[in-house]
């Protein structure tokens, strides 16, 4: 169903919505975003040279170095007395992402979100349960407004406990599910353990899937799982930009359609910072032209993908966004968390018998992804007695679920026996094959 | 009155062990005792050796993590309830023993190589027992 007159707009009356709407954003960033106006004037931009969609390419990009710098609310252009909302998100470093929300964001973001769980199937009458982890995170309060404004009704059962899940699930007639594709296959796995069989037992239908890019592969062991009548779409969304609804799937699978009366999509190289010409793969930047808290300017998402703007036979008209195929910085996404070495790096430094050397393993068993983190021990050993080695171990793991949001397993190591580097530094070994 | 143990850092992999004693063998360090420790992942080799802080140091450069701890060399007569007898000094005074294993079993006399979170109390309540504790150059030439 489509939801709003805006996602079949021809494409001059959207290009007439996004100038009017560029050009509003620009002036209220210049005005009220002292770095990002200095950016512009390093640039000798004012809010004038930019009135139209051609001319988004002269700006000055936006990056998560910026947000870091400005933590916790440099880049926002109101005051903090306007705002309802902050989520936060996984830094570069060990301060999150911080992202405000003013009334008419959250309007916004609701509207977004309704759109693109329409795309996706649902309706008024689904059941929904939302197995993504409620807190910070964007995921789970995106999708929960989202569907509740469509009239759903919220089973919001968070992420984990999956028995718990399942029986939510069966009892309550679930009939929509939002979860990231790799927890769709492992409730389905752990319900055939119990002696279900997904495709019989349960109302599921439809499927919203999120948080981590779904592959075709993906896609077809959760078909094989769930039954040919599950129709599973996924979609995307950052915190940095408002979270799920910037983008989704309809029923025709042939790309996300982004909604571009709010947010404008270019594709550049990831090395030169140059816009790509259409339908190339390169480095998907986004403009946000309805925002009030943190309208941010061309930023840089690190997110590789490409746009495809020929026609959808859903009817709508807006630019499609190919699934996400990987990252132009060293962000790993681990059961849906974003994960930054950054972060690892700095937790270490803070723990005094470990070196500054470490080495990431990512495997992924019954469709859960595990990380395994190696850490050196220092030259001169500060102990010699079992607890304390123990007692390390569980320090670093501590502090890492506390910066990451994820358990780890901490392994500890021998002074110089991990890999040295010249250069940067290949730190993670990804197993996962997805 | 205590003895320096060279403590290693082992992680639980082929050949790790033996790199250790490829490095005393080159250096001609004598090991009078060792005990390994071990669980799924890692050990903690504790050696007393004939020169521990040239060992240490050797370690140190390749590679290792390791250091030395002062522990307690125990002097017990080779006879039913010598063992007892120390620890019920050590019980006495409440302490807690950390580790121990076998320096020398010799034929009148034995040792054992004890650690004790506070030495210096571990000391006084061995003497009050009536125990002898070896000195530090007599224990790294056990045997020779």
């Amino acid at each position: 169903m489509i939801l709003s007159k805006e996602e079949t707009f021809s494409l001059s009356e959207m290009e007439a919505l996004q100038s009017e709407r560029l050009h509003s954003s620009i002036k209220r960033v210049y005005e009220n975003v002292p770095s990002y106006r200095e950016k512009m004037n390093a640039a000798h931009l004012t809010p004038d040279d930019v009135k139209s969609v051609a001319d988004i390419s002269k700006l000055p990009f936006t990056t998560k170095d910026d947000l870091r710098v400005n933590y916790p609310y440099g880049l926002f252009a109101v005051d903090k007395s306007k705002l309802q909302r902050i989520h936060a998100s996984s830094g570069t470093t060990g301060k999150p992402t911080v992202v405000g929300y003013t009334k008419h964001d959250l309007e916004v973001w609701t509207e977004c979100v309704a759109r693109i769980a329409a795309m996706g199937g649902a309706t008024g009458d689904d059941i929904c349960q939302i197995a993504f982890g409620y807190g910070m995170f964007t995921g789970a309060l995106g999708l929960h407004y989202g569907l509740e404004r469509l009239g759903a009704a919220i089973v919001p059962s968070s992420s984990g406990n999956t028995e718990k899940q399942l029986m939510y699930l069966k009892d309550f007639g679930v009939t929509l599910l939002v979860a990231t594709p790799s927890y769709g296959l492992r409730i389905a796995e752990v319900a055939m353990q119990n002696g279900f069989n997904p495709k019989t037992d349960f109302t599921v239908r439809t499927g919203l899937f999120g948080s981590e890019p779904m592959t075709e592969a993906m896609r077809a062991e959760l078909k094989k799982m769930w039954g040919d009548n599950f129709r599973l779409t996924q979609n995307y969304g950052m915190s940095e930009l408002m979270g799920p609804g910037v983008s989704g799937e309809c029923e025709h699978f042939c790309g996300m359609h982004i909604n571009t009366d709010h947010f404008i999509p270019e594709i550049i190289d990831p090395n030169k910072g140059e816009p790509l010409p259409a339908g190339e793969h390169g480095e998907l930047v986004i403009t946000c032209i309805t925002k009030e808290a943190l309208p941010l300017i061309r930023y840089r998402t690190r997110d590789l993908t490409r746009l495809f703007t020929d026609k959808c036979a859903c009817g709508r008209t807006t630019v499609r966004m190919d699934c996400v195929t990987g990252r132009s910085d060293d962000m790993l996404k681990i059961r849906g968390v974003n994960v930054f070495p950054g972060q690892i790096e700095e937790v270490l430094l803070g723990i005094d018998e470990c070196g500054p050397h470490y080495e990431l393993v990512l495997t992924r068993r019954n469709h859960t992804d595990y990380m395994e983190v190696k850490v050196e021990l220092l030259p001169e050993l500060l102990t010699d007695v079992f607890p304390d080695l123990e007692h390390l171990g569980l320090k670093v793991r501590t502090k890492l679920k506390t910066v990451l949001g994820i358990d780890t397993k901490v392994t500890l190591a021998s002074p110089n026996t991990l890999q040295r580097f010249e250069g940067k530094a290949k730190r993670v070994t990804d197993l996962r094959n997805v | 009155m205590f003895i320096k143990q060279l403590s290693v850092f082992i992680e639980n992999r082929k050949g790790r062990l033996e790199e250790v004693t490829a490095a005393l063998t080159e250096l001609g360090v004598n090991i009078v005792a060792l005990s390994l420790a071990d669980t799924n992942e890692y050990g903690l080799l504790r050696l007393i050796v004939s020169e521990p802080d040239k060992a240490k140091a050797e370690l140190k450069t390749r590679g290792f993590s390791a250091t030395l701890t002062d522990v307690l060399a125990v002097k017990l007569s080779n006879c039913a309830g010598a063992l007892h007898e120390m620890l019920v000094a050590l019980a006495k005074a409440d302490l807690n023993i950390e580790y121990m294993y076998v320096l020398d079993s010799g034929t009148e006399y034995g040792s054992m190589a004890v650690k004790v979170t506070d030495k210096e109390k571990a000391l006084e309540a061995i003497r009050n027992g009536g125990l002898e504790v070896l000195a530090a150059e007599k224990a790294y030439a056990i045997h020779h």
